[in-house]
């Protein structure tokens, strides 16, 4: 039996028909070709699948597609306005936060709700603030100034 | 024009990674396409007596079930090093089968393949295979497995040996012992770890068949090495009718070098249903079937004269291969591991042995640094250990055993008591400027005041060597490799002067879009912008061998540079002709050719456009400007550095915290010092974590009980700080770009610095030993101990 939602992704209003156990990060990526959404895990540990639920980022794989009927969902995909990056996406190129990728998109979502709630996170704080995210490229060093930068960015 | 070489340069990549249009192979989906899943024993070692697989194939949406029965005619995996044994026996080499039939040697091993129209019905079904074990008795330890009585891993493996190796003079060896003042030894256990890149591995497989061409997607490091290894060792397919593309990679570490038997599946399951078939691990599968890293247990001893001078280095590892031969397996803990034994210590004798052993647990294989860090950390421990025992300082004893610095032009290269030559080394100016930059003298006193108030802050030394830039072909044939290792580049000058570059080596995170395009820019004088560099896809990018051990911009960057020389040399060519003027007698220099003296000069665009309208044009000369180029280096490249830690440990927790972390390495000369700087970043943050973190712990029956995120510890963002990371350039004296390689300098450094930081904060407790990793319960634990 298929579930209906209506689901508002990016912007878009989405309405289709869900298996009940469809989780939401395979709803992205299989259903709405939204692929920026990673899965790099299947203990809800790593983060790659973070995205922003009515403002509030979560682990897309902790959460069936189903259970955000008549949500809104920003992804990766939908941060840049009109062709222009968001500070958080600007800081990870400016201090090479990012090298393989594939963590990239989930630590970001993250980042902006850490700058939504603190707007001037101290180092420490940004890195208890990303600690659902894992990254194994980085070692978090540029990670931490990529989410200063930004931070440093939005309150000019 | 700016010079690029040399300048941090924003990766040209990323712009696809931050707005979430990366494609890794997860995010491909072709028409018709299918997934599979794959059912793994759930034992260690037990022989299969029956499977039953018409429940699963009878249920809608399911498209077809292989089991070991039907692959049993085809090769297994092959390994890619044949490493004998002393007395000259043949290496044990048993087949690693695509799907067992008969007998599962690890949790993980492969055994059946359910195929099915979405990926959950794939997983519903494989519940619905029937599959009757014979439990059998499992052997993990390696030491273990060599008994006599342990259970077999192969039948035709006698004590569970694949080889056994030595290197060095085992005589001199002796004598340096007989005339030591000091000797120290350790017993080591350097732990199994899972190399945990963040994208899981993913396969997906399509067959042409009205063309007879396959096509693998693969989330690989090194494509062209999977199409071979694929074709002419398992599957007897003809190369020239599969071509291998690996997109986006999500970092490999290591353990996406080597062929896994999911993508000769999906590539001979796609022909059998004529449909593609997509295969992605879960990170559970991860866990069990990557190939794991280190796995070593060690005695190590040192002797040493009472002022301070190494005499002497005596090791015997027992190296746990785990249950089959992967492909570089064998490499790993030989000459990977025992030619880098002689350290930057100039001491006259060395010798060690190293069994390769089978044991039911997934197979081992290289990971980040693989074998160097293991090496690293034998001696570094080593050095601390005996400068504790003779009462000097760790900087001095190490610096009264340096190999003096030599550049490999002026004064030859060094040649080590193991087989290789160190190409240029100045080892005691890392010391140095991290002795500097972390004020020895000032925190050593603070350490003297933490102490007095019943803090316990430590200072760990870690001064290591690598051996990367692999490799010189005729020297590692002669060492066993079944493969050459140059690198290989195609550099195509497009008619109006844009340059698209094809090189061998393969990027998941390393930034070759960015560093290869500087090279291109700043040697023809093009700006960035006008220069593509493509990776990953065999039918475009010539044959080479990929990327791993640091190798891509010493080896691969170096068959790039050679083929902009080509380019540069025919362009000359043409120019001279269009300018009416000898040759000798132009200059190029930002793009332009210029007759020296005069303002009379054409640019690099011209030239092309001329070479692909050679309306006027050099008499027999060919039109186009295109070059392909192999390069196979004429040496190893030695990376070295002074990495030293700062740790506080508490004494009520057992808790480590850091405190400060310097590195110091020498690359050779640096293309782009960001991306260099963040390969250090992640290599500590892996080395660091071997040292505090992480383990893949087997229980005696053979299960991983560290096989999830939640019992295996990675680094998270608050398990680390920010590094302070600096330099020292000596040149590589046999590449062309002068560069060595940076990849893995922080995982092999690393690790023992944090060891020893942590032994030096207890050694007023008398601690002088501690086990990998350092968590909590286990300092804890020792410190209860000491106090007792």
């Amino acid at each position: 039996m298929e579930v209906p939602i209506k689901v508002t992704v990016n912007g878009v209003l989405y309405e289709r028909e869900v298996e009940p156990r469809l989780l939401l990060v395979n709803f992205l990526r299989d259903v709405l070709d939204l692929t920026g959404t990673h899965v790099g895990c299947d203990t809800s540990s790593c983060g790659a699948c973070t995205v922003l639920l009515n403002g509030k980022a979560v682990k897309s794989c902790t959460i069936f597609a189903a259970q955000v009927d008549g949500a809104e969902i920003t992804t990766i995909e939908g941060l840049a306005r009109n062709g222009e990056l968001h500070p958080l996406q600007e800081g990870f190129w400016q201090e090479h936060g990012l090298q393989c990728g594939f963590c990239t998109p989930g630590m970001i979502m993250a980042a902006y709700q850490l700058l939504d709630e603190n707007p001037n996170p101290s180092e420490a704080e940004i890195r208890h603030a990303l600690e659902g995210n894992y990254c194994r490229c980085t070692g978090y060093h540029n990670i931490v100034k990529s989410v200063q930068y930004a931070a440093k960015k939005l309150n000019a | 024009m700016a010079k690029l070489i040399g300048e941090a340069v924003r990766r040209v990549e990323d712009r696809r990674f931050i707005t979430g249009q990366g494609k890794y192979t997860d995010d491909i989906k072709l028409p018709g396409m299918t997934y599979a899943y794959i059912i793994r024993s759930p034992h260690a070692h037990a022989r299969i007596k029956r499977i039953d697989v018409s429940a699963a194939k009878a249920m809608p949406g399911v498209i077809d079930v292989i089991t070991g029965e039907d692959v049993k005619d085809i090769n297994g995996l092959p390994c890619g090093w044949q490493v004998n044994f002393r007395n000259g026996d043949t290496m044990k080499e048993p087949k690693h089968p695509l799907l067992v039939a008969d007998k599962v040697r690890h949790v993980g091993d492969n055994v059946a393949m359910v195929i099915a129209e979405t990926r959950e019905l794939a997983k519903d079904a494989a519940e619905k295979v029937d599959i009757e074990y014979e439990v059998l008795d499992a052997v993990v330890d390696p030491k273990k497995a060599v008994e006599d009585g342990a259970p077999l891993v192969h039948e035709d493996a006698p004590r569970n040996l694949a080889f056994d190796w030595e290197i060095g003079d085992k005589a001199k060896t002796e004598e340096a012992f007989q005339n030591a003042d000091v000797v120290v030894s350790l017993d080591i256990r350097n732990q199994r770890l899972v190399p945990n890149a963040i994208e899981p591995r993913s396969a997906i497989g399509v067959y042409d068949a009205a063309n007879d061409k396959y096509t693998l997607y693969t989330s690989s490091q090194n494509p062209h090495l999977i199409r071979l290894l694929m074709c002419a060792f398992v599957l007897g397919l003809p190369e020239h009718k599969v071509r291998v593309i690996s997109p986006d990679v999500g970092g490999g570490f290591g353990s996406k070098i080597f062929h896994y038997a999911e993508e000769a599946l999906v590539t001979i399951a796609a022909k059998r249903i004529g449909r593609p078939v997509k295969w992605t691990a879960e990170r559970s599968e991860s866990f069990i079937t990557d190939c794991h890293g280190r796995d070593h247990q060690t005695h190590a001893e040192l002797a040493v004269r009472k002022d301070g001078k190494v005499l002497g280095l005596r090791i015997t590892t027992y190296a746990n291969l785990g249950a089959y031969l992967s492909t570089f397996s064998t490499a790993v803990p030989t000459y990977l591991y025992g030619t880098l034994w002689q350290g930057v210590y100039d001491t006259p004798a060395i010798y060690g042995e190293v069994y390769g052993v089978f044991t039911h647990t997934t197979p081992v294989d290289a990971y980040r640094g693989a074998g160097r860090p293991e090496s690293t950390y034998l001696l570094e421990r080593l050095m601390d250990t005996a400068a504790r025992k003779l009462g000097m300082d760790p900087a001095e004893f190490r610096r009264k055993n340096f190999i003096p610095p030599f550049d490999g032009v002026n004064q030859p290269g060094y040649q080590t008591q193991v087989a290789l030559q160190y190409d240029s080394g100045n080892y005691e100016a890392t010391l140095n400027k991290a002795l500097e930059i972390i004020d020895y003298a000032g925190l050593r006193k603070q350490q003297e005041e933490a102490r007095k108030k019943g803090r316990y802050i430590g200072i760990g030394f870690s001064t290591y060597i690598e051996a990367c830039g692999i490799a010189p072909s005729a020297v590692v044939g002669a060492l066993g490799a079944r493969a050459g290792l140059y690198e290989s580049s195609v550099v195509r000058v497009q008619p109006t002067g844009k340059v698209t570059v094809y090189t061998g080596s393969h990027a998941h995170g390393q930034g070759h879009e960015t560093t290869f395009a500087q090279i291109v820019a700043d040697t023809l004088g093009v700006p960035l912008e006008d220069v593509e560099v493509v990776h990953g896809d065999t039918e475009s990018v010539p044959f080479g061998m990929g990327t791993y051990g640091s190798r891509s911009l010493a080896v691969g960057g170096s068959a790039l540079r050679k083929g902009l020389d080509k380019v540069i040399e025919k362009a000359t060519k043409i120019a001279a002709h269009l300018l009416e003027a000898a040759e000798e007698d132009l200059e190029f220099a930002n793009g332009e050719f210029t007759v020296k003296g005069t303002d009379r000069k054409i640019s690099f665009g011209e030239v092309a456009l001329a070479a692909y309208v050679p309306h006027n044009y050099p008499e027999g000369l060919e039109p186009g400007l295109e070059f392909s180029t192999f390069y196979d280096p004429a040496n190893f490249t030695f990376p070295f550095g002074a990495h030293i830690a700062v740790v506080e440990v508490d004494p009520d927790t057992g808790k480590v915290t850091l405190l400060r972390y310097v590195a110091v390495d020498d690359v050779g000369n640096v293309i782009n010092p960001m991306i260099v700087d963040g390969q250090v970043h992640g290599g500590l943050a892996q080395g660091i974590a071997q040292a505090l973190l992480e383990e893949a712990a087997y229980d005696e029956d053979g299960q991983l009980i560290t096989g999830s995120f939640l019992e295996y510890a990675i680094p998270r963002a608050d398990d680390l700080i920010s590094f302070e990371v600096d330099r020292t350039v000596t040149p590589c004296p046999h590449n062309p770009l002068g560069v060595k390689g940076a990849g893995e300098t922080g995982t092999i450094a690393s690790t023992p610095a944090i060891v020893n930081a942590v032994i030096d904060a207890l050694s007023p407790l008398g601690i002088t030993d501690l086990q990998m990793p350092l968590t909590p319960s286990r300092v804890w634990a020792a410190i209860q101990q000491a106090n007792a």
